[in-house]
């Protein structure tokens, strides 16, 4: 593996030896928390539980406390889903079509983006789970268990059904990769609490690494696993929001009933997610002093990403628009027409400024490198891809065949609080990640160090020198 | 041991051996323990806790005591689960219809029409179905009671006969108020009362007056009646602010009439053309071809330049004060060329304007064919000018005692407060509504006497002359109150007061003659079908002596276009408000406004620029009426005359009970007496529009049906006739491979062969053309399924519950293709009404989405909902184009939430009303229509009892049931002689496969809505003819 080019930029920079990595990614799981670290968990634990108040009330009197209402029956709920799965693709992209493809960049990341893909599919699941007018009988009544209704089965023609499987699989299967990936550097931490004489922590770390010694063998079946499940993972990459998709492209409805949702939503979920990766790892490099780990070069060729997954989004958007006066359908012609003036133009409009047109600044080569100018467009980006899925949920509803049932939608403190109790969720999971967890995948970082543990070899600067 | 000498002592005690201790020396413990010191031991404790623990654990596991009590000895007529359905006779005031009631187990659940009946022939409207649940009303009176408090049926008795007798012994006057009395048995009660106290005088009022007519006839043809309309002969029919077909006249006779005039088919060609001059858009100017807005000061005017231009033609000399307005000439061109088969009505309560329209039909000949005098009508027998006489004697203190017979005028009459300030001093008042209401409530010292609900009570009805019908009770009398003609009876010292007895003995002596069964066959044949007709007697000929010329002048003298005028109408929901208390009606979509729960005053869209109505967000207004000011919502009315606004009676109740009081304010002190009689209208009157905001509650906010061919599919008749209209009927076609210019039905291209129905398949009709709109079938719907009211709050969330309802379309002056404009409203919009509820697809998109499959085909046809096994995605309400599915939101039973808006599943007596065979939904899951699938099921078991097929027509849907016109017709696709198969002439898509769901209609009106999707439902609408000249459409 340990196989690096002399002309190419080191990936990780300040000479960091096979050592120095070890020890500046354990040492977060070993010191104490900073003042910092409690402090985001302290806002993320009040976000949860104003969170877990609404989602409460809401199972307690019912769905009404959202705004739904006859026409408009899907709204922030599924908005929120949608976007939370989309978030969670980036961390399967990175470590299985990355790693097929032997982009080595993405050493540094996969760990934490496969995190974030967990907990963003987590925090996705809440949602179909919440908005079910009878959760009690819903969660298992959506599987296709054996029961004693007789040949009461599922319906295995309802793309919510494909959803639950297709959702499910890719959960466990993101769970494992990123599973197996932790086990070597599990092991890492225990050796090095051994050294340090912590007893304790020597016997969690052995175990959560099953007992892992490094033998040459079991390396060698380690990566053969990595291989096979990145194999596996990647149809799951593509599949997971092709499904997502079909929720609405299935449908009737003008707005949703469209071929080319497959494609546009897996290049959207990509879109996002490397957003949100950018904006995690962005504090958790400052927050962790990982500036070696993740560089400049690293956020630069996440964002030529964001360009290109920004850019398909881009097409697709006026695709349909196209495609809406093109066809001649009137009801297709007045949803379009809807979003672009309607009562929800705004919405259409906002997604069009924070999906089409800010990645492009991206083409800017002092924009892209800049941290300060991604961090914040990768915010930007993902509120606009919060606002695509509301514009396709919300305005295609609102308004469709039969003018008299049209009707506008309305958020409740309640619908905003889900949506606060998966922020909630989701970052105080993060951070407990950060914490216990090594948040960047030593075993594999260490094989693109230039350097052995011996000793330092090879001499960055001068390469940088000749190559420009 | 033995040998040991030593002695060993307890203590020093035993040793000293002293009495205290020889005294306890063979206690267990040699002092006294706690237990026996204390009053209460540990043990005491331990068991107050075991019992404790015992308690409070019985007490949360206690279940509710559910009363479902078992017939001991079971009643001969009723079988558990079998429902009884018993002829009686809806009577509310002067309204009136012949019903059929069905109960369970003894109570009252459902009503329906009784076709036999010749007056309302089995029609039903909105008031009538919701009345069975103020029969469970909860502000109903539980006994009598005298000065508000609680007293015996004897003592109230006794008390009331004394003062009578007091004031009969000095001649002291005596007044008994009521509305129009359709009962002649009542009346002889009331005979009977007044030949007991002489001094009394019986005054009828009616909510809405009609006085003006009664007068205008007495001078134009002699008889102060309201005569019988026959509008079913009628070619043309102007109405000048008549609205016939909700509040005017006897609205369910009139609407079946109009409906038969509407109606088209292959075999019937023609139609009539009605036209409508008025301020307000009514119902009925909104099924009109021809609407003309006018002002209300203009209805004369309008009446005049009818008569002149008729009168030029007949030869007769023309009046002055006519006025020039659209369509008026060619109204009266086509009514003189329909002589004898025109028809002109006007809605103006003034003596002066219906003179003219009396002289018109006159012209016309229309007495006779399509108006019959001879037949007069009972339901409007008010007298302003004895009402108003009755007002200023009771302000001066000349009578001492008044009976309220069943009549509220405090409320609902336009000198109200004055009766009211008047009956502060009174010796004796009296009301024996079956409601404690704003005139009970006025009176300090009133007895009150409660009546049956009209479900609990015997009596008969005359709605027209020579047609009798009876109503029979059909519970035992919840409460106890007493039948108000019996208390009078009691107080005229009758001996046997026994009210039954009197109707059966009356109608002994009054129409048992010549007849050739005995008496018992006949009694019992009237009760069994409700009603007894007599022949019909006499011509409908007059001659006219009413003087048109005096009548000009009193127009141009009473009437003058000043400043804002105003319009107070009935709406078609509450209507005059004597059943504003029934959640029903209050949730009821107006058919026009499609407002519920709110007062509004409707405003042109000219005269409110300030409001844009969005999200029927609006704002306040104040209007000042002859001095008086009242504040109400703006409703942006499109059709409403410029210039005048409109103003809902029924509203402001203050003592209905809980779910009416306190909506709005109360129109009818508004009202004034001009030219003698109650004028609804009124000009110069203040109108500002204020800055307080408000939202009202409407189920459907956006107007306009945007062009959309696939949803409404309108014509013109002359199109129809020549079936040129085929050409603009919109039928989806694809090009096909075969050749560039082969097209075909895409329907026809399926890799799935569809649902095989062997049986039966279900399907419905619905007439664009014949549906009113007037809202009976959602009130039926509501009652047979037991559909939760959700109130004012979960309306405005947009979340009303009902299966069925009415889409409210108005036309739209912008080009098909300009999408804004689309959404305004014409100015005077041309309307179509739409009941829309679950179409039973074919091809569901619902079925395909659900993923627990609790929704699904049938084998007939039926797309059903599997409430147990609904988990709530609400995918399926997403993907329902027509948008009918309704969700649970909330627990809507048993939730204190919503006891005040849905009595019915939240109050013990309100229960009483739901239809047991229908599941009530629990929270979280979804509904929808179910084809009244509880009715096919009975059907079919009753049928499978007899070893029969069903027959047609034996299982019918509420709505197609309680629809007046005819406009639903439900049946069984699969037999070819059903009325619906034959009236969609129904054939098999694949011959070769009769049974195949594929059915398609060749009725040339027929049409699937929204058909391009191919969801292929089981009900298909018939194209909306409008008579109109294509020129101009």
């Amino acid at each position: 593996m340990a196989v690096t080019s002399a002309v190419r930029d080191p990936l990780i920079t300040g000479g960091k030896t096979v050592g120095d990595v070890s020890h500046d990614i354990s040492r977060h799981v070993e010191n104490k928390p900073t003042r910092s670290w409690y402090l985001a968990m302290a806002i993320s634990l009040v976000l949860f539980a104003y969170g877990l108040y609404c989602v409460c009330t809401v199972l307690w009197q019912g769905i009404g406390m959202w705004g739904l209402n006859k026409t408009v029956g899907w709204a922030w709920d599924i908005t929120n889903f949608v976007w939370w799965v989309g978030i969670g693709h980036a961390g399967t992209l990175i470590s299985a079509i990355l790693l097929l493809f032997r982009q080595r960049w993405r050493m540094s990341i996969n760990r934490a983006a496969e995190a974030m893909t967990i907990f963003a599919v987590i925090c996705a699941a809440t949602f179909p789970l919440i908005h079910m007018g009878r959760l009690w009988l819903g969660f298992y009544w959506a599987l296709p268990l054996p029961n004693t209704f007789g040949s009461l089965w599922t319906n295995f023609n309802s793309p919510l059904l494909w959803d639950v499987f297709a959702i499910s699989t890719y959960f466990t299967v993101s769970l494992v990769f990123w599973y197996i990936g932790l086990i070597p550097d599990f092991a890492t931490i225990r050796d090095r609490a051994v050294r340090q004489g912590k007893k304790v922590r020597a016997i969690v770390y052995n175990t959560l690494s099953f007992g892992w010694q490094g033998g040459a063998k079991t390396w060698m079946r380690y990566e053969a696993v990595a291989l096979i499940l990145a194999g596996l993972s990647t149809p799951l990459v593509l599949s997971v929001h092709t499904i997502v998709s079909m929720d609405f492209a299935t449908s009737v409805i003008p707005g949703w009933h469209t071929t080319i949702f497959p494609p546009y939503f897996v290049a959207g979920a990509i879109f996002s997610g490397f957003a949100m990766v950018l904006t995690l790892l962005l504090i958790t490099r400052a927050l962790f002093k990982l500036e070696d780990y993740i560089t400049i070069y690293h956020i630069e060729l996440m964002n030529i990403i964001i360009i290109v997954t920004g850019s398909i989004v881009g097409v697709a958007y006026i695709t349909e628009l196209f495609i809406s006066w093109y066809s001649g359908v009137e009801y297709e012609g007045y949803a379009f027409y809807n979003r672009v003036s309607g009562p929800y133009a705004w919405s259409y409009w906002s997604m069009m400024t924070c999906n089409v047109i800010s990645p492009q600044l991206f083409w800017i080569k002092k924009i892209r490198t800049s941290i300060v100018a991604t961090f914040v467009l990768s915010i930007i980006v993902n509120i606009g891809m919060w606002f695509e899925r509301f514009v396709i949920i919300v305005t295609s509803l609102h308004r469709d065949y039969v003018p008299s049932s049209w009707t506008m939608f309305h958020p409740t403190m309640y619908d905003i609080g889900e949506y606060v109790f998966t922020f909630g969720l989701f970052f105080s999971a993060f951070l407990l990640f950060a914490k216990f967890f090594p948040v960047i995948n030593m075993a594999e970082v260490k094989s693109i160090v230039k350097s052995t543990s011996e000793g330092t070899q090879g001499t960055p600067r001068e390469v940088d020198q000749t190559r420009h | 041991m033995k040998d040991s000498k030593k002695v060993y002592w307890k203590g020093i005690e035993q040793l000293k051996n002293s009495s205290e201790f020889v005294k306890n020396a063979n206690a267990e413990f040699a002092q006294p323990g706690p237990e026996e010191d204390l009053g209460h031991s540990r043990r005491d404790f331990l068991k107050m806790m075991g019992f404790g623990v015992a308690a409070a654990s019985l007490a949360a596991c206690e279940a509710p005591i559910r009363k479902a009590i078992p017939y001991v000895q079971k009643p001969v007529d009723v079988e558990p689960s079998l429902p009884n359905y018993y002829a009686s006779t809806y009577i509310n005031g002067g309204d009136y219809c012949s019903i059929v009631v069905k109960t369970r187990e003894g109570r009252p659940i459902k009503i329906d029409g009784n076709a036999l009946s010749s007056v309302t022939q089995g029609g039903v409207n909105a008031q009538v179905e919701a009345s069975v649940l103020s029969l469970y009303d909860n502000s109903r009176l539980r006994g009598p009671k005298a000065a508000g408090k609680k007293i015996d049926w004897a003592d109230l008795d006794s008390q009331v006969i004394a003062k009578l007798n007091e004031i009969a012994g000095k001649g002291g006057q005596i007044r008994i108020i009521s509305y129009s009395i359709l009962s002649p048995s009542t009346k002889a009660v009331i005979e009977r009362f007044k030949t007991k106290y002489p001094t009394t005088q019986h005054i009828q009022y009616d909510q809405t007056s009609h006085y003006g007519i009664v007068k205008a006839n007495e001078e134009s043809i002699g008889s102060a009646i309201f005569p019988s309309y026959d509008f079913s002969k009628a070619n043309t029919i102007v109405s000048i602010a008549a609205d016939f077909l909700n509040s005017w006249g006897s609205t369910i006779e009139n609407t079946k009439q109009y409906a038969k005039t509407r109606d088209v088919s292959d075999d019937k060609k023609v139609m009539s053309r009605h036209y409508q001059f008025e301020s307000i858009l009514s119902i009925t100017g909104a099924n009109a071809d021809y609407r003309t807005q006018i002002k209300p000061s203009e209805e004369g005017a309008v009446a005049i330049q009818i008569y002149n231009t008729i009168a030029s033609k007949a030869g007769r000399p023309t009046i002055s004060g006519g006025i020039e307005k659209p369509n008026v000439a060619k109204a009266a061109e086509e009514l003189w060329a329909n002589r004898g088969k025109a028809l002109v009505v006007a809605g103006s309560n003034d003596k002066s304007v219906q003179t003219i329209i009396n002289a018109i039909n006159d012209m016309l000949g229309s007495y006779g064919t399509t108006i019959l005098p001879n037949i007069p009508v009972n339901f409007k027998q008010g007298n302003d000018a004895a009402m108003a006489a009755f007002v200023s004697d009771l302000k001066a203190g000349k009578i001492e005692g008044v009976i309220f017979l069943n009549s509220n005028p405090v409320y609902d009459h336009p000198m109200g407060q004055e009766i009211a300030e008047g009956l502060k001093t009174i010796n004796l008042s009296i009301a024996t509504g079956y409601k404690e209401e704003e005139t009970a409530a006025a009176a300090p010292s009133i007895f009150i006497a409660p009546d049956h609900h009209y479900l609990e009570s015997w009596n008969d009805a005359e709605p027209k002359r020579g047609f009798y019908s009876l109503s029979q009770p059909t519970i035992t009398p919840i409460f106890k109150s007493r039948a108000a003609q019996e208390s009078l009876l009691i107080w005229a010292g009758e001996t046997n007061a026994d009210y039954f007895e009197f109707v059966k003995n009356n109608w002994r002596n009054w129409f048992y003659t010549n007849q050739s069964m005995d008496f018992q066959t006949f009694w019992d044949k009237c009760l069994y079908d409700g009603i007894y007709e007599q022949p019909i007697q006499g011509s409908g000929s007059v001659s006219f002596t009413g003087d048109v010329n005096a009548a000009a002048r009193a127009i141009a003298s009473n009437y003058k276009s000043e400043g804002f005028e105003v319009v107070f109408f009935e709406n078609g929901t509450v209507g005059n408000g004597s059943q504003a208390n029934n959640p029903l009606l209050q949730e009821l979509p107006d058919p026009i406004t499609k407002a519920v729960w709110d007062h509004y005053a409707t405003v042109s869209p000219k005269d409110a620029k300030e409001i844009s109505f969005d999200e029927s967000f609006t704002k306040f207004a104040s209007i000042t009426i002859n001095g008086k000011t009242v504040k109400v919502p703006v409703l942006v009315q499109p059709g409403q005359t410029p210039g005048t606004i409109g103003l809902p009676v029924g509203y402001g109740r203050t003592k209905a009970g809980k779910v009416a009081d306190g909506i709005g304010v109360n129109a009818y002190p508004l009202v004034a007496m001009v030219n003698g009689s109650l004028s609804y209208s009124a000009t110069n009157i203040k109108f500002e529009i204020t800055s307080e905001n408000y939202q009202i509650a409407q189920t459907q906010t956006h107007e306009t049906h945007m062009n959309r061919q696939t949803v409404i599919q309108e014509t013109t008749l002359d199109k129809y006739q020549d079936g040129s209209f085929k050409e603009d009927h919109y039928q989806p076609m694809i090009n096909t491979w075969k050749d560039p210019d082969h097209k075909m039905d895409p329907e026809k291209l399926s890799l799935w062969k569809g649902h095989d129905y062997k049986k039966h398949h279900w399907g419905m009709a619905i007439d664009l053309n014949t549906c009113t709109g007037c809202g009976a079938c959602v009130v039926a719907c509501n009652v047979e399924n037991n559909v939760s009211l959700v109130g004012r709050d979960e309306v405005i969330k947009r979340r009303e519950m009902h299966w069925l309802r009415i889409d409210r379309y108005y036309s739209s002056d912008a080009a098909p293709d300009d999408w804004k404009g689309l959404e305004d409203a014409a100015e005077n919009p041309e309307v179509v009404f739409q009941p829309m509820l679950c179409q039973h697809c074919n091809n569901a998109p619902c079925e395909t989405v659900c993923p627990v499959a609790a929704t699904t085909h049938s084998t007939e046809g039926l797309n059903q909902m599997a409430y147990n096994r609904c988990i709530g995605t609400r995918y399926c309400a997403n993907n329902c184009p027509y948008k009918v599915r309704r969700f649970n939101w909330f627990k809507y039973h048993d939730n204190k939430q919503f006891q005040d808006v849905n009595p019915a599943m939240n109050t013990d007596l309100g229960k009483m009303v739901l239809n047991p065979d229908v599941t009530i939904r629990s929270r979280g899951v979804m509904e929808k229509c179910t084809f009244c699938v509880q009715r096919i099921q009975a059907g079919k078991l009753n049928a499978k009892k007899e070893r029969r097929d069903v027959r047609d027509g034996e299982v019918v849907t509420a709505c197609s049931a309680a629809c007046s016109t005819g406009a639903i017709v439900f049946g069984d696709m699969n037999d070819p002689e059903s009325k619906v198969a034959k009236l969609l002439k129904i054939r098999p898509l694949y011959p070769e496969r009769p049974l195949i769901n594929d059915k398609e209609s060749d009725n040339p009106r027929a049409y699937s809505v929204l058909e391009e999707i191919n969801t292929r439902p089981n009900i298909w609408y018939l194209t909306k003819v409008r008579n109109k000249d294509t020129n101009k459409a």
